[in-house]
């Protein structure tokens, strides 16, 4: 073992029934280094993580650490810790009502005599030496996000740690928050410690890390010198095939104005109780269009009012020109109207269920309580979904919870699909999921397009709704305050907008 | 069959099928003509069958019935209701005092177990519209008529215990001449398939299911969550009505304190040690069927062995408290480990190829 390699994990193979979630998969990480862990979700980031801190074991492969002559096997999570290895997650594990000092110092060691007094001293210094904006004594709930991340990776690293595991740490911080952390991690690697970097974030990737190690399926594709590795060419590694097709993308968006048509979609003054100011609204037939503004300006609520998620109090609607009443989800998918939602753990999936009752759920609810699809029919929907997007389980029968994102993610999406839509509303189809299954997506929206199906397309990322819509609603406040079209759609209009600067041209 | 044996392996069924296994073998090791079953002659001159299987069975019925809706109340809703004793009480209630002003004949019979029913429904619907319509907790929900119900069903018999007898509801209670086996076996078996039914050719199962895991999103895939959780109140208000009408049957009275006493909890632990989830979501209404016999099993058991009656509870607890806790996921999961490390042996000597490893699994 060279002597500035801190950790090396060599052939590690992990197999779940059905699936091999590692083949032989390498990594090795070196003192004082940020290491970058890309790859789609389900390419196996996670499970070489949980494998590295013992969560699962691994079937076969060797470990090795810095300090440590002999391979390694970790049994727990807390044998991980004592080795040297720290995890910080997403979602932070420390206990807000406690203080800073606390969650520092609980669970470590002798509670019999607790010296408070030393231990917030410790504390302070800690903050003190790793740049942390925040006090000993204070309780954790009141400190931001990004503080409340630090206060785990500083929690993590006065534990002697030699590696530091950060799992997606930036996906709930702000801009300001995200250069916080980074410099609190720079800090961390000029004192030495190897850290483990893991974000969907391409940018944050280029600004911080200094090598990267992508996997692709359960298998290692490479290491590789930040600067010798371009986006495209990560990106091209990630999906492992030549990427063209994002700016292929770019040409074919169907500009679809035809305004003698009949609207497939119309609403007068649609408003909800979720507190939507009255709009108005319509979509044509094979038509992609957009609803964007800030997060909490009112596109998400536009979005459930149509589909009568939300309680609807007020306005007309009109499917293909014949008047109807929309009022709870039922009525709109009756009339061809399908709804993927922004929250996909808390509105779209059905965790405990399989893939293929998901899959099923709603063209079932439509085809009636007395008239269930046979075993046989079910299983030849969901099979042909799952081989159609591609969605990775081990089979039809695997809870949807088990998923990754991405995959679960295309669930819903074939769920909806297979009640055949008119009109298929997402909202934030992409977020949190891996840029290839952004990709396909993207590409599915214009296929659907191309084929006479209608799309509502919300995302967060700008550009990704340029690249797909033909019309974007701008919206501020809960009111819709510009509509744009061709090449009114640019970042700057949009920008302003939604600023409420440029003329209103709706 | 290798797959077959570890789905299985993994199911719900697992525990509760190896309890009931256990006092099966236990009861067999105490006393070897245990479940021996024998045909006899009774009082009134029928040939039927006896013998502890068919006591167990029998004795079984009115709780396994029960069980039933307790599974869909508490998978649709997650939370259990309590009143189901009450409830029956009402039921029993108002099917004796039917009989009391009518002429007992099968079209009595009935008419009256259907008001018992329409009662019991009723009262599911209030029930099941706190819950669904007022989100309230089903146990505080219930917690009302749990209160309420043996008053209740105290007023409607004028604080007596009347009691009703006829030929026809003896033989609803225990025999049909001619067939040697007791009734409410048959009602149970005759309701199972029932629900069987429902299930195999409605979607109650995936709307109940959908409703219990995520209700948000049930919802915006067209489900009416409210109307899933009224309606697996008001199944359960069927259960209620065919229990408390069985039971009466079978004691041929109607006294409201002591009907189907504490069945409720006895319901919600069948549910329980049948491997399903308090908290709701899947369900398996075999398993729930399967809890109800191993309690009444034990109860008989611990009675055979001279267990005074008033300490039968305690012993039961005990059996209870392994039961659940050995299918608790966390021994579930020590166990699954268990079996990899003492089956899978062979899989250690391939540790240097992979490859083979992997595609062995």
């Amino acid at each position: 073992m060279q002597n500035d390699i801190v950790l090396s994990m060599r052939k590690i193979c992990k197999a779940f029934p059905g699936v091999r979630a590692l083949q032989n998969v390498d990594f090795t990480l070196r003192n004082g280094e940020i290491h970058a862990l890309m790859g789609e979700n389900g390419a196996g980031k996670s499970t070489l993580i949980k494998v590295l801190t013992g969560v699962f074991p691994k079937d076969s492969g060797q470990i090795h650490i810095a300090g440590i002559n002999r391979e390694i096997t970790v049994k727990s999570p807390q044998e991980a810790q004592n080795l040297g290895i720290s995890t910080v997650y997403q979602e932070i594990t420390l206990c807000p009502n406690l203080t800073v000092a606390e969650n520092i110092f609980i669970g470590r060691g002798n509670y019999r005599f607790v010296n408070w007094r030393s231990m917030e001293k410790r504390t302070t210094e800690i903050l003190a030496k790793l740049n942390i904006p925040a006090r000993a004594s204070q309780q954790l709930a009141t400190c931001s996000l990004a503080v409340q991340q630090m206060v785990a990776i500083a929690r993590a690293v006065d534990m002697d740690c030699k590696v530091l595991i950060l799992d997606e740490p930036t996906s709930s911080l702000d801009e300001h928050e995200v250069a916080k952390l980074f410099s609190l991690m720079r800090e961390l690697k000029s004192r030495g410690v190897g850290i483990i970097f893991i974000t969907h974030f391409l940018e944050q990737v280029y600004e911080v890390c200094d090598r990267i190690t992508v996997l692709r399926n359960g298998e290692f594709v490479g290491e590789y010198e930040i600067k010798d590795l371009p986006r495209v060419q990560l990106i091209s590694k990630m999906l492992g095939k030549e990427l063209d097709d994002i700016s292929a993308l770019q040409n074919r968006k169907a500009s679809q104005a035809g305004s003698d048509a009949t609207p497939v979609y119309e609403a007068f003054g649609l408003s909800s109780a979720e507190g939507t100011k009255a709009f108005d609204f319509k979509i044509y037939k094979g038509e992609v269009n957009g609803f964007t503004g800030l997060l909490g300006s009112g596109r998400s609520e536009s979005v459930r009012t149509i589909f009568g998620a939300d309680k609807v109090t007020g306005g007309r609607v009109r499917v293909s020109g014949k008047n109807v009443k929309i009022r709870k989800p039922k009525d709109a998918m009756k009339h061809g109207i399908g709804y993927l939602p922004e929250d996909r753990k808390q509105d779209g999936i059905i965790e405990d269920l399989s893939v293929r009752e998901n899959i099923i759920l709603a063209l079932q609810v439509m085809k009636g309580f007395f008239r269930p699809f046979s075993r046989t029919e079910a299983e030849a929907f969901a099979d042909k979904y799952i081989k159609l997007l591609g969605i990775k389980t081990a089979s039809s029968d695997t809870p949807v919870r088990q998923l990754s994102g991405g995959n679960q993610q295309k669930a819903i999406l074939a769920r909806w699909l297979l009640t055949n839509p008119k009109y298929l509303i997402l909202d934030e189809p992409t977020r949190g999921i891996d840029v290839g299954t952004k990709v396909e997506i993207q590409k599915l929206v214009l296929k659907l397009a191309e084929d006479g199906v209608s799309v509502t397309f919300i995302s967060s990322e700008i550009e990704e709704m340029l690249r797909t819509c033909s019309r974007l609603i701008v919206m501020r406040d809960r009111n819709i305050v510009g509509e744009l079209r061709d090449e009114d759609m640019t970042q700057a209009k949009i920008m302003h907008t939604i600023a409420g600067e440029a003329a209103q041209n709706g | 069959m290798a797959k077959g044996l570890n789905k299985f392996a993994r199911s719900q069924l697992v525990v509760p099928l190896l309890a009931l296994f256990l006092l099966i073998v236990y009861n067999l090791i105490r006393d070897i003509g245990f479940f021996s079953i024998s045909i006899i002659t009774n009082n009134d001159g029928d040939t039927v069958l006896s013998g502890n299987l068919i006591s167990i069975i029998n004795g079984a019925s009115e709780l396994a019935i029960l069980a039933i809706g307790m599974t869909l109340v508490t998978a649709s809703s997650r939370g259990q209701d309590i009143s189901v004793g009450a409830a029956a009480a009402i039921a029993g209630s108002i099917f004796v005092n039917v009989l009391r002003g009518n002429q007992i004949t099968i079209t009595t019979i009935l008419f009256a177990f259907l008001a018992s029913c329409i009662v019991a429904i009723l009262f599911g619907v209030f029930n099941g519209t706190l819950v669904a319509a007022f989100k309230i907790q089903p146990m505080i929900a219930t917690l009302i008529l749990f209160s309420a119900g043996r008053s209740i069903a105290y007023w409607i018999n004028g604080g007596a215990t009347p009691t009703v007898s006829s030929p026809l509801l003896e033989a609803i209670g225990g025999f049909i001449p001619g067939i040697p086996i007791p009734t409410p076996i048959l009602i149970m078996i005759l309701f199972g398939v029932l629900i069987w039914l429902v299930l195999k050719f409605t979607n109650l199962g995936l709307y109940t299911q959908a409703v219990g895991i995520n209700e948000k999103s049930a919802r915006l895939n067209g489900i009416n969550a409210a109307w899933i959780k009224l309606l697996s109140f008001m199944i359960l208000g069927v259960c209620v009505a065919i229990a408390g009408c069985v039971n009466v049957c079978r004691i041929g009275l109607i006294n409201h304190e002591s009907l189907l006493i504490d069945i409720e909890m006895d319901a919600i632990l069948a549910v329980a040690i049948g491997g399903n989830s308090l908290g709701g979501g899947k369900f398996s209404l075999a398993g729930s069927v399967i809890g109800a016999f191993i309690i009444q099993a034990l109860t008989i058991t611990l009675y055979a062995m001279k267990v005074p009656s008033t300490a039968v509870k305690a012993y039961k607890a005990i059996v209870i408290i392994a039961i659940v806790v050995i299918s608790s996921p966390i021994v579930k999961e020590y166990a699954l480990k268990l079996r990899d490390k003492l089956f899978k042996k062979p899989a250690k000597i391939t540790e240097n190829s992979p490859e083979s490893f992997s595609d062995g699994v």
